[in-house]
C-alpha cells in the first residue's frame, strides 16, 4: 500500500488518483466520526465534504508534523464544531455527571465479590463477528453510547489513536478521556455478552 | 509497614479499574494489587480477557463500503477546485 506521505506528496502536486486513493482510506472513518458531532447523518456528509475541501486547499501547508490522519481529523473536528449545529464540546463537569457502574452491582455481594460472575464468551468470538451480523449489531451498539463516548472509542478502538491526539482533538484532560474510554468500552463489553446471551 | 500491607482489592473495584490497568496508567503499587486479585480470582480473569475481546472486536470493525456516488461528487469536487 502506498503510504500516505507518498500519498501527499502527490495531491500537492495536483494528482487526482492520489485524492481519490485517500479519499478510499479516510473517507468512512471521518463520517463516522463526523456522525457523532452533528445531529444527522445528510450534515455529516456535508461536514466531511467540507474536510475534502479544506485539505485540497491546504496540502499545500502541511508539511507533516503531524500524521495525515491526524491532520485530517483536526480539520473534521473544526469544521464539525463550525457548523454550530450541535455544541460538540461539553463542560468536564457533565462528563463526570453520568456515573453508570462497568457492572450491575447487584452482581457483586455486600464484600464486593462476585456473585453473579461472568460467564465464559466462546473462543470462536472473531469468526462469529465475520460469519455472522454481529458486527452490524457492534455498529449498532456503538451508536446508542452517549457521543462523548462514542467518539473516544471511536478514535482510540476502531481508528487506533493514542490517548494524548484523542485529549488534543476532542479537547479533553487526560483523566476525562479515560472515564470516556473505560464507560464506552464497559458498555460495548455489556452488549456484547447479552448479545451472546452470557451475562 | 501498615501503610504497605494495603487492603486487597474486591472484584467491584477490579472491574472499574480494568481501564487504567489496559492503559498503563496505574501506580507500580496499584498494579500490584490488581494483579494480586487476578491470580486468586479466576472470574476477573475472565472479565479481562473479556475486555481484551472487546478491544479486538471493536479494532476488527471494517469502515462501511464508501458509496460510488459519494466517491464521483467528491472528485467532481476536486475537479472545480482545481480548475479555479
Amino acid at each position: 500500500m502506498v503510504d500516505d506521505a507518498q500519498l501527499v506528496a502527490r495531491l500537492q502536486a495536483g494528482d487526482e488518483a492520489a485524492f481519490e486513493a485517500l479519499v478510499r482510506r479516510y473517507h468512512t472513518s471521518l463520517l463516522r466520526l463526523a456522525e457523532t458531532m452533528v445531529p444527522s447523518r445528510a450534515v455529516a456528509e456535508e461536514v466531511v465534504q467540507e474536510t475534502w475541501l479544506g485539505v485540497v486547499r491546504g496540502v499545500a501547508r502541511f508539511e507533516g508534523r503531524s500524521s495525515l490522519r491526524t491532520w485530517l481529523f483536526h480539520i473534521l473536528v473544526n469544521r464539525a464544531r463550525s457548523t454550530g449545529a450541535r455544541e460538540a464540546r461539553r463542560a468536564p463537569s457533565q462528563v463526570q455527571a453520568e456515573w453508570v457502574p462497568a457492572v450491575d452491582p447487584a452482581r457483586f455481594g455486600s464484600d464486593g465479590a462476585w456473585v453473579d460472575p461472568p460467564t465464559p464468551w466462546p473462543d470462536d468470538i472473531d469468526d462469529r463477528l465475520s460469519a455472522t451480523a454481529l458486527a452490524d449489531r457492534v455498529r449498532t451498539h456503538l451508536a446508542e453510547l452517549p457521543e462523548q463516548q462514542q467518539q473516544v472509542v471511536i478514535l482510540r478502538d476502531i481508528d487506533g489513536l493514542d490517548a494524548a491526539e484523542v485529549c488534543q482533538l476532542l479537547d479533553i484532560s487526560e483523566g476525562n478521556q479515560r472515564v470516556l474510554l473505560h464507560r464506552g468500552r464497559s458498555r460495548i463489553r455489556r452488549m456484547l455478552a447479552d448479545e451472546l446471551g452470557k451475562g | 509497614m501498615l501503610l504497605r500491607r494495603r487492603r486487597a482489592m474486591v472484584c467491584r473495584e477490579i472491574v472499574e479499574a480494568v481501564t487504567d490497568y489496559l492503559e498503563g496508567t496505574m501506580s507500580g503499587r496499584d498494579r500490584a494489587r490488581f494483579e494480586a486479585h487476578l491470580e486468586g480470582c479466576p472470574h476477573c480473569r475472565e472479565y479481562l480477557t473479556q475486555m481484551r475481546t472487546t478491544l479486538n472486536v471493536l479494532g476488527r470493525l471494517e469502515p462501511e463500503d464508501l458509496a460510488p456516488e459519494a466517491q464521483d461528487e467528491l472528485v467532481a469536487l476536486f475537479r472545480r477546485w482545481q480548475a479555479e
